[in-house]
This record gives C-alpha cells, sequence and structure tokens, in this order.
C-alpha cells in the first residue's frame, strides 16, 4: 500500500496536475504506479476537469521517496495519462477543505466560536456539546486551525485532498491555467 | 452496413491487424471467439498450459518483430497468462493478450471464474482495456495493438465479457488518425533532439576508451544494420547485452559479446574502464552494472533510449537522448561525418584496443574438458551443438546456468536468432518459446536449449508441438539440479544444499519424450555428443529431445556475486594465478 502521509513538511512536498483521460480505472492505474514503484503519495485529490472526458488529478508526491523526475516520467508512461504540470507552490494557489467535529460543551463553546470567526471557517451544525466546523484554504492555514482545535479535542476530522491550479500573471487576461504553454507544463513526449 | 457480433468483429479485426497466428486454449466465457475462428485464415494453435500461449507469442514476436497473440478465457487462465505478460513486459515484447470474463452483469460479484483480470495485470502490462460493449471491439483490439508495436514495445491486455462477444455491433474498422485521437495521452517520441545528437557525436569523437554497450532495443528499433555502421565509421568496441545477442555478429573482431554477472571478463573489465559507454536501447540492469556506484567510475554516458523514464533511472546520462534506436543512430553517424568533414579526428584507440585484446588473450572465456570417464561438460554439447547447427538456426533458452552458458558459447551471426527470458528470468520459457518462434519463422531450425528444471516445468508443450505438427528440437543439459542455484549454495553458503537436487533419472527424459510424440536421445559420453546432434539434425518432421547428462558440479564461471563491485569479479579458477592482470 502507498503510505499516505498524515502530515510533514511541505517542503519536501511537490505538487503534481495531472490531467487524464476520464476513464475506468484511471484512479487505480495511478495509484498502483506509486505503489509499485515505491513512491509516497502525500495527498490526493480527483475530479472531472475543464474538458469533456478529462479529469484531473492533483497529487501531492512526498519527493524524499524517488526523485520527482522519474515519479513524473513514470506517470507519463501511463496511457490515460494526457498532461503533467509541477506547479510551484510559489506560483500557483492552493485549497483544501476541513471538515471537523469538536467537543464544546457550553463553557467552551464561545471560545471556538471565536477561533472559527478568526480563522473564518464555518459553523456547520450545533449539537449539545459538539460543533461541526468547515474551513476552506490553504493547506498551512488549515494545518493551524487543525492544531488550534485539537486543543478543544477533535472528535472528527476530515480533510480532502490539496487542489491546485497555476496563478494567474497579473495582467494576463486569459492564459488560462491547461494551455501547454502553462509555467512548466510537460506536453507528452517533450520530456527528457 | 455490416452487423456481425462482437467475437466475429474480434476476429475480423484481428484478421485485419494481419494476425496469422493465435496461441490459444478455450473456456467457458471466451467461447463466442473460438466459433468465428473455425470460419478463419488465422491458425489457432492449442497450447496444454496457458502460460505456454503466452511464452509463445512471446517467441513469436521475438523473431518476428509483429505481435504475438495469446488468446484464453477468464478466471485461472488469464492468471495463468500473468507470467508471461510480465516477462513480455520485462524484456519489451510486443504481446497482445486477450481474455475472456463474465458477462457484463456478473462483473463483481464473484461469478464462476470471474477474476479482476485488468486489475491483476496493471502493471505487467503496458496498457490493458476492459472492453464493455460489442461496439467498442474493433477500437480496442487497433489500440492494443498499436500501443503494444509503438514507442517501447511491450504486452497490452483486451478483458472482453462474454455478452460483448455475443451483442450484435455494426462493423466498422477505426482509421489511423481515429486511433491516435483516441490516445491523447500517447505521443511516443521516435526522434531525438538535434542538439543532444551532435552533443553525442562531438563526445564519440573525444572519447579515448569508448564502448558501445548494446541492448535489446536496438532489436525492437531494427537497427543492426545502421549498429554495424556505426561501428565501422569508428572502429569502436560493442558489447552486446544478453537481450541484445545477435544484434552485431559474434565473429566481427570488435564484438566483445556479453559483459556482466556472468559476462566475459575481458567484457565486463572494458566497460569498467572506459571513459564513454555510449548505451543504446540498454537499461542499465542491475545484472550489467553490479554494484552501481562503482559501475564504470570514469566513463561519461550517452544514452538513447525511446523510453524517457529510462534516462537517468540508474545512471545519470551525461547526454540523453529520447527516440527510436535506430533514428537516433542513424543521426549520430550522420553527425559524425560531419565532424570529420570539418576536420575532426577521433583520439588513438590503438592504446584501448590494445589493452582490451590483453584481456581478452589472458582471459577467454573458457572450461576444463571432462576427463575420461566422467560427466559431460555441458559447455562442450553446447559448442558441438553451436558447430552443428544449420545456418541460421535460432536459439532458445530456459533460465539458468545453462542459459548463460548459452549466450556465452554460441556463435550469433545475425539479429533475432537469440530468444531468451532476461527481464523476468522465468524458468521454463525455452521450449512454448521455441514454438512460437518456430511458427514465426517456419523455414528456420529451432533449437531450444533447457536445463532438467526449467524442462519440467513446461515440457507439456512438447505434445503442442506434435500434435501441431511445429517440430523444435530441444538440447536437455540434465546435471541433476537446480544447477543456478546450486552454484549459489556451493559458494555463498558454505556448500549447504538446500532444496536444489532434482533426480538424475527421474522423470526418465527420453520415455516422456517419447510419449510426448517426440523422438528422446539420451546421450552420456563425449564420443555420442556429436551424431546425436547429427541425428536430431537431420530429423525435420518431428520434435526430437536430446537429453544430455552433464556434471553437476560445473559452474558458470566469470561471475560477479550479486551485490559486488564489477571490479571484483570472480575470473575461471584457471585464471586466478593472473587475476590482478585484469585491470
Ligand atoms: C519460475 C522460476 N522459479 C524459480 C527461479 C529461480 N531459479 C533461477 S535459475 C534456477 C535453476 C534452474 O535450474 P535448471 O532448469 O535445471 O537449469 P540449470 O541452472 O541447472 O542450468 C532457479 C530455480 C526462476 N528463475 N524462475
Amino acid at each position: 500500500m502507498t503510505a499516505i502521509n498524515p502530515s510533514g513538511s511541505s517542503l519536501n512536498h511537490h505538487i503534481l496536475s495531472v490531467l487524464v483521460q476520464n476513464r475506468p480505472g484511471v484512479l487505480a492505474r495511478v495509484a498502483s504506479l506509486f505503489a509499485r514503484r515505491g513512491y509516497n503519495i502525500f495527498s490526493l485529490a480527483v475530479a472531472p476537469a475543464e474538458d469533456e472526458g478529462m479529469s484531473r488529478i492533483t497529487v501531492v508526491v512526498d519527493v524524499d521517496s524517488a526523485p520527482l523526475e522519474q515519479i513524473v516520467k513514470q506517470l507519463f508512461k501511463l496511457i490515460d495519462v494526457v498532461k503533467i504540470s509541477e506547479l510551484d507552490p510559489r506560483r500557483s494557489v492552493e485549497r483544501e477543505l476541513l471538515l471537523a467535529t469538536v467537543r464544546a460543551r457550553a463553557e467552551q463553546r464561545s471560545q471556538i466560536v471565536e477561533l472559527a470567526t478568526i480563522f473564518e471557517a464555518k459553523i456547520l451544525a450545533v449539537g449539545v456539546d459538539a460543533l461541526t466546523i468547515s474551513l476552506e484554504g490553504h493547506p498551512d492555514k488549515l494545518d493551524d486551525f487543525e492544531e488550534l482545535l485539537d486543543d478543544c479535542g477533535i472528535v472528527e476530522l476530515q480533510r480532502t485532498g490539496r487542489v491546485a491550479l497555476p496563478k494567474l500573471d497579473r495582467g494576463a487576461h486569459l492564459r488560462a491555467a491547461n494551455t501547454p504553454n502553462s509555467p512548466r507544463g510537460d506536453k507528452k513526449g517533450k520530456v527528457g | 452496413m455490416t452487423r456481425m457480433t462482437g467475437a466475429q468483429a474480434l476476429i475480423k479485426a484481428l484478421e485485419m491487424e494481419k494476425v496469422d497466428t493465435i496461441f490459444g486454449l478455450p473456456g467457458g466465457c471466451i467461447l463466442p471467439a473460438y466459433d468465428p475462428l473455425l470460419e478463419s485464415s488465422i491458425r489457432h494453435v492449442l497450447v496444454r498450459h496457458e502460460q505456454g500461449a503466452g511464452h509463445m507469442a512471446e517467441g513469436y514476436a521475438h523473431v518476428t518483430g509483429r505481435p504475438g497473440v495469446a488468446m484464453v478465457t477468464s478466471g485461472p487462465a488469464a492468471t495463468n497468462l500473468v507470467t508471461p505478460l510480465m516477462d513480455a513486459y520485462m524484456d519489451s515484447i510486443p504481446m497482445v493478450g486477450i481474455t475472456g470474463q463474465v458477462g457484463t452483469n456478473a462483473i463483481g460479484t464473484d461469478a464462476f471464474q470471474e477474476c479482476d483480470t485488468v486489475g491483476i495485470t496493471r502493471s505487467c502490462t503496458k496498457h490493458n482495456e476492459l472492453v464493455m460493449s460489442a461496439e467498442d471491439v474493433p477500437m480496442a483490439v487497433r489500440q492494443a495493438f498499436h500501443i503494444a508495436t509503438t514507442g517501447r514495445p511491450g504486452p497490452t491486455l483486451i478483458d472482453l465479457p462474454k455478452d460483448v462477444l455475443q451483442n450484435e455491433m455494426t462493423w466498422y474498422w477505426p482509421s489511423d488518425d481515429e486511433v491516435i485521437a483516441s490516445l491523447p495521452g500517447y505521443r511516443p517520441n521516435t526522434k531525438g533532439h538535434p542538439r543532444m545528437i551532435k552533443e553525442a557525436a562531438k563526445l564519440i569523437m573525444q572519447a579515448e576508451r569508448p564502448l558501445l554497450y548494446v541492448g535489446g532495443g536496438m532489436l525492437k528499433a531494427r537497427a543492426a544494420e545502421v549498429l554495424r555502421e556505426l561501428v565501422e565509421l569508428t572502429g569502436i568496441h560493442v558489447v552486446t547485452t544478453l537481450m541484445a545477442r545477435g544484434v552485431f555478429p559474434d565473429s566481427h573482431p570488435l564484438n566483445l559479446g556479453m559483459p556482466g554477472m556472468h559476462g566475459n571478463a575481458y567484457t565486463t573489465t572494458a566497460m569498467q574502464q572506459s571513459d564513454l559507454l555510449i548505451a543504446l536501447g540498454a537499461r542499465f540492469d542491475d545484472r550489467i552494472t553490479g554494484r552501481v556506484d562503482s559501475f564504470a567510475p570514469d566513463a561519461k554516458i550517452i544514452h538513447v533510449d525511446i523510453d524517457p523514464a529510462e534516462q537517468g533511472k540508474v545512471r545519470k546520462p551525461d547526454v540523453p537522448i529520447v527516440g527510436d534506436c535506430r533514428l537516433v543512430t542513424e543521426e549520430i553517424v550522420k553527425a559524425i561525418r560531419h565532424l570529420r568533414d570539418g576536420g575532426a579526428v577521433q583520439p588513438e584507440l590503438g592504446p584501448w584496443k590494445s589493452r582490451i585484446s590483453g584481456w581478452r588473450e589472458q582471459f577467454p572465456t573458457t572450461y576444463e574438458q571432462s576427463e575420461p570417464g566422467k560427466a559431460l561438460k555441458p559447455q562442450y554439447c553446447l559448442e558441438q551443438l553451436r558447430d552443428a547447427a544449420p545456418e541460421g538456426t535460432i536459439l532458445t533458452s530456459g533460465v539458468g546456468q545453462h542459459q548463460m552458458w548459452s549466450s556465452l558459447h554460441w556463435q550469433f551471426e545475425e539479429p533475432y536468432t537469440w530468444v531468451n527470458s532476461g527481464g523476468l528470468g522465468t524458468m521454463g520459457f525455452s521450449i512454448p518459446a521455441a514454438i512460437g518462434a518456430k511458427m514465426g519463422r517456419p523455414d528456420r531450425t529451432v533449437w531450444a536449449v533447457d536445463g532438467d528444471g526449467c524442462f519440467q516445468m513446461t515440457a507439456q508443450e512438447l505434445v503442442t508441438a506434435t500434435v501441431e505438427r511445429i517440430p523444435i528440437k530441444v538440447a536437455l543439459l540434465n546435471n541433476s539440479y537446480l544447477g543456478m542455484v546450486r552454484q549459489w549454495q556451493e559458494m555463498f553458503y558454505d556448500e549447504r544444499y538446500s532444496e536444489v537436487y532434482l533426480s538424475t533419472d527421474c522423470p526418465d527424459y527420453v520415455k516422456w519424450a517419447e510419449s510426448m510424440g517426440c523422438v528422446g536421445i539420451r546421450v552420456e559420453s563425449p564420443e555420442e555428443v556429436g551424431p546425436a546432434i547429427e541425428k536430431a539434425n537431420s530429423i525435420n518432421d518431428r520434435t526430437v529431445v536430446v537429453e544430455f547428462r552433464t556434471d553437476s558440479d560445473e559452474k558458470v564461471f566469470p561471475m560477479v556475486p550479486a551485490g559486488m563491485s564489477n571490479d571484483d569479479l570472480l575470473v575461471h579458477p584457471s585464471q586466478c594465478a593472473i587475476r590482478d592482470r585484469l585491470a
């Protein structure tokens, strides 16, 4: 099994945005490639992309487990993989969603609500002694929020994998993220 | 508008792909496909075990360059195909596997003979596909053949549910453009980068101790001719890996043969001492490099390979060139000519060449002849076989000592005359591969060299050979042991032999061969070797099995022990006294 690390410093992580043909088993192909070659996945998110028939997989890889170049090249060998872009964190926008149910007895509740307000989180449900909160934002922000919530007592927590797109250049109109000359975008057959 | 069933479409699609032979065995889910086969021009070879079908398809592909096809049913038949698929994947053999599957509405219910074929074979195919509608059959077939044969070749698989084979569809045949458009993620790069090619030519023109390190990719690219041109143009020695034997004639003075764990001492040493390795379609396998951090420490690397992922996987190249080995080598030849026309000259290669010939003279790959009355030496049998083999003979091999001796002692003069399992090292490969090779090249004599361990894994396919009238010849080197494993136990486990003794006379190989409709001959002494081979060569209407009872103690030398540096290779015991001259 590919280890999905619970946490870690983002320094050793790279974000790959992988455009794939949306065909049965495509996620299994990507996942088993990581498992088979001993690469670690830090986080993974998949959803249909803008083009019909295509999906975008945003995978954060733990680069200590293998050179990024090998990972990218091996991924390229999958027939269903159409394009891979490595997203430089400094030049991309990253988002993740966190849902958490935290213990919140009457005396704690206002403290948690205050925390939620500071982070611009949303209270989704209120129980007698618990609250369910959601927060969307940069993964680092979610890390901070999670740490603070932990002090109150997290009952259940679920985070989505990270999704990311290249940042638009200031002034650029529609050099949309998926044009062939997107930042560090590699088209198939042009690697190496 | 022609209406037909998915099964009819499958067979028609295979005919359109110019398939002339299918190796297979029917069963429940694939049954519909076997019916239209009766009307087809395609020859079906009925195997005795599906693993045999897969290796036959590989053998066929090895010698013809065309994809081999194996067709089997679902479940256990599909899992029996896994070993050959992995074998073909490791050795980049174009092959198409066709498997039956339970009906689409039974998928996922643990139905009888259901298995997740696509899941199981995902990591041992270049691509696989579960076809969910009869309409999709022609496109799936076209994609499977296109992917198997282009870029870095490899096995593909199409999994066909029974109802997909039974349902009606309207026949259509996708155009090349449609196939390519349907695979937006598959664009193999065949033309090398011009700047890198220039760079390569420059390095070649500067190297003082260059070597061409040629792998199986050159055979896949059908690049033997241009390789010869490059060698003759530059005068650089050639090293041919286990997968590349035959790509360059062994009789050529610049061919150094096989390097690596059991390579010639002079070949491996030349690689170690080289200052430029021109790797053409080779992948720096651990059996070649020994300990990677001490492999050819002074060598710059030019690495030509069609698979970008091979670049830098093991050793970082100075000049990586992604492209088809034939096209790129042609361009390199042109670039060298261009440099020469501009007045460039190679350094004097004389000193390097005389070092190589010094090693070659002092450390030939050798063995000691058996003493009178003692067991036969396997190398002697192979040399006799080699010298008596009709021109153009194709040699296949199993895995073990006999495989290494075959590669070391045979003389390969022509491409596509050597068929073996290199990457996966699959025991039992030899016999079915030989049957497939004979189907691909019926005009050639095919000799299968086998060990007694390997023979017992797939010998039943000799029944296939007899019944289907595909006469091959088998040289069974019976040393009573799992010889290669015994050698490791002798050398690295203090002669503590654990579970490696098979038996000398059980089974009785001659009777077994005869019971399968073959001619069986047993050879126990050197005088019998020549006549037995002569007899075998004279029988062309039946399969012949010659059992040579050989010396259990014989070991393969040279050897680089696993995990050691190539600098620490062990020479033949008779050369130990002068070992230090190998540097
Ligand atoms: C399917 C399979 N199982 C096990 C092995 C490990 N193995 C490598 S060589 C060898 C011995 C082969 O014995 P034999 O066929 O008698 O050939 P010999 O080495 O004696 O020439 C074994 C067991 C293998 N390569 N393949």
